[in-house]
């Protein structure tokens, strides 16, 4: 008995990996993404709304700068907070530490500069308590990702879960100091820090040639170019991508990896405490366990999107913020739920992670079985 | 018998609170076993819970008479359907563009969310019925349902018969899928594929088909989590106060707590349900609140540490979680 061979047939195609891409292709095939996702959008909201398409960019505009453009400074502050984050995730990402604990980060920063705010207030000259507010912001971000770091250099307990857990850890301490020090009684928040009264702004930072939120966005910048420096020039940037590509590579070449992963993610934690500190002394005044605001998981995808570039996170910071305060405003403006940012966004992004697989891969198409197929079709 | 009847208070409480969570952790265990670490199951939660409430919602709103099978199954086949289309955006992403686990979960987070706040929050508006908000009178009703009898049995009908079907569901499934991974090909199939999908790949084991179904069902069993949590605990209503995203958290962390065994989950649900509100019921004050439900993270942190330190093999995460399988990359 003759035992028939299963046939087997080749693929029609199949995905080959690229050696790279040109840059110019690559931007290329990332607008194509992103206009794809933006025709998505409209598509979605020409069904929801009943609204011309002329209305609903206008109501887009209105909702990211503001009747006349009065709200153009909080639209950067937020692309600057988003940047903010961004940046501070970054070493650890390049490091292939998936840092996503950056939320809790951000709030425990915050959160020291909230203690600073009320505990010393009156206490210490207003020059010094800005000083204070601004180390132990810094110090307790760092702290709260260090931990992590430490569990995994020594034991290579996984980080991403460790950290995620880090982040509802630290949004109940802040919930618990927030009925601590909750004012008025019984309100469930704290309001604003020192709005009035003796201590009037005492902590707050100051309000640079009048115009909202500048400090913050300078302060940012300065970040923003010395990431890039640090990362791109420095020894310390050099062990880091060292260790990212390879471990054993890292070891070989004599770099003490244990020692890059605490010291890269003390960084990490220390700009997203600066982060806090600029959301609590610098724009809010106050502090809530949303304070963060989802930006600690944002970052994650604004970082990995613009390949760890600084400058390219600044634009995707700018971009996100726009269309999350412009859907913000054409949801307000349809009677919509502002639920409606996000939608929008998370098309965006799978739209542009999607486009990331035709930067790093080509498909193959089998000419000879593709064309066999097609004479088996034309001769049945 | 003070203390007989702290429990009989106190554990329905918590097992009504862990049902969600013991969704998502058996979902989330099922997707992970193939090598997919999904941070979008609280998106995917969401999904459905709001795609169960919309399915309610309009049948409510539009039969004339409610037959009881079809209230049940329409609101249980959408949540299914919105959930499975939520795993399947992830495994397209993941599995055949091979995109960042990390970065295709925290964005499908984000997306499910919105969707699910959004829906919520206007669909009276969308569908303009004159209604001023969603209140599914008789589908929560249906879904509450109890055995008839449970009220005669004393103290075990409180204890046990006491939840409406899809709590016994999760613990069915919670089950089905444990003997699935340790007793069957399929599940050791599955297992070689998250351990390592280059050796799967040359056993003959098809790798994209299995992480395809295992994402995509687990994604299913995790949206039940959230209709079992907008119709049985919220009662057909919904809130647009991210309860069910903390949840979908506490799922992922519950996977970790029960060492990637479901079985384990059933009891690691019940124990996360009642940390979640012990405060409730040890008469603390309301300032100490939040530590108390700081609790469940604390303890997974602690239980992923040692697990970590003591690198017992069988109580590792699988292998190649969160790892894209390229077949000509080795």
């Amino acid at each position: 008995m003759m035992k028939t061979e299963k046939k087997v047939q080749e693929p029609i195609f199949h995905v080959v990996k690229k050696d790279g891409v040109v840059l110019w292709r690559a931007w290329l095939i990332r607008a194509a993404a992103i206009v794809l996702a933006l025709l998505v959008c409209a598509l979605l909201i020409l069904v929801m709304t009943d609204q011309t398409p002329v209305e609903v960019f206008e109501s887009i505009f209105e909702g990211a700068i503001g009747v006349r453009g009065v709200n153009v400074m909080a639209l950067f502050q937020s692309a600057a907070m988003l940047l903010c984050i961004s940046l501070a995730v970054t070493p650890a990402f390049k490091m292939k530490f998936w840092n996503i604990g950056a939320e809790g980060q951000v709030l425990m920063g915050g959160l020291a500069a909230a203690a600073c705010m009320i505990c010393l207030r009156g206490v210490v000259p207003n020059g010094v308590l800005i000083l204070l507010i601004f180390v132990t912001g810094v110090l307790a971000g760092m702290l709260w990702g260090v931990i992590p770091a430490l569990f995994k250099a020594q034991w290579g307990t996984n980080e991403t879960l460790f950290t995620l857990m880090m982040n509802y850890a630290a949004m109940q301490i802040v919930s618990f100091f927030v009925v601590k020090w909750e004012n008025p009684k019984n309100s469930g928040k704290i309001g604003i820090i020192n709005q009035r009264g003796e201590f009037k702004q005492a902590g707050w930072l100051p309000e640079l040639f009048d115009v909202d939120y500048l400090l913050n966005i300078l302060i940012v910048l300065a970040v923003m170019i010395l990431a890039w420096v640090y990362l791109k020039y420095s020894k310390q940037g050099f062990e880091i991508t060292v260790v990212g590509e390879s471990e054993n590579t890292a070891r070989y070449v004599g770099i003490n990896v244990k020692k890059v992963i605490i010291r890269t993610m003390a960084i990490s934690g220390a700009i997203c405490g600066l982060a806090g500190v600029l959301l609590v002394a610098g724009t809010h005044h106050t502090i809530a366990a949303n304070t963060a605001g989802g930006n600690g998981f944002t970052a994650v995808m604004v970082s990995w999107l613009a390949k760890f570039n600084p400058f390219v996170m600044a634009g995707v910071s700018f971009f996100i913020a726009f269309l999350e305060k412009g859907a913000g405003g054409l949801a307000t403006n349809t009677g919509l739920n502002a639920s409606f940012a996000d939608i929008i966004i998370g098309i965006l992004l799978f739209f542009i992670i999607g486009c990331e697989f035709f930067l790093n891969y080509r498909i193959v198409v089998n000419k000879q079985r593709f064309s066999g197929r097609l004479k088996q079709k034309g001769g049945e | 018998m003070a203390f007989l009847s702290f429990i009989l208070r106190f554990l329905p409480r918590a097992v009504t609170q862990g049902i969600p969570l013991l969704y998502g952790c058996t979902g989330e265990i099922l997707t992970e076993k193939s090598g997919n670490l999904n941070l979008g199951i609280p998106g995917i939660m969401y999904v459905g819970g709001i795609s169960g409430i919309i399915g309610g919602f309009f049948y409510e709103t539009y039969a004339a008479e409610m037959n009881p099978v079809l209230t049940i199954l329409i609101p249980f086949v959408c949540s299914l359907l919105g959930s499975g289309l939520m795993a399947l955006i992830y495994s397209f992403l993941t599995i055949t563009l091979r995109a960042n686990q990390n970065v295709a979960g925290l964005a499908l987070t984000i997306f499910g969310e919105g969707v699910g706040n959004f829906f919520g929050g206007s669909l009276v508006k969308l569908v303009n019925n004159g209604s001023a908000e969603i209140k599914l009178n008789k589908t929560n009703v249906a879904f509450r349902q109890v055995l008839p009898f449970a009220k005669d049995w004393g103290w075990f009908g409180e204890l046990f018969l006491n939840y409406g079907f899809l709590a016994y569901l999760a613990i069915l499934v919670a089950v089905a899928v444990a003997l699935v991974l340790k007793r069957t090909k399929t599940g050791l199939n599955l297992r070689a594929v998250g351990e390592n999908p280059a050796t799967a790949d040359a056993a003959g084991i098809n790798v994209t088909r299995y992480k395809y179904v295992a994402t995509c069902v687990g994604g299913m069993i995790a949206g039940l989590g959230g209709l079992y949590y907008v119709m049985d605990y919220q009662m057909g209503t919904w809130a647009n106060d991210g309860a069910l995203g903390a949840r979908g958290w506490l799922a992922i962390a519950l996977v970790i707590f029960a060492l990637w065994k479901p079985h384990v989950g059933i009891i690691g649900s019940v124990l996360f349900g009642g940390l979640y509100i012990l405060y409730n019921y040890v008469g603390v004050a309301r300032n100490i609140e939040p530590l108390f439900n700081m609790l469940p993270y604390v303890v997974t942190i602690v239980v992923l540490i040692i697990t970590s330190i003591r690198k017992k093999r069988e109580n590792q995460p699988p292998a190649s979680l969160g790892l894209a399988y390229f077949r000509e990359e080795r």
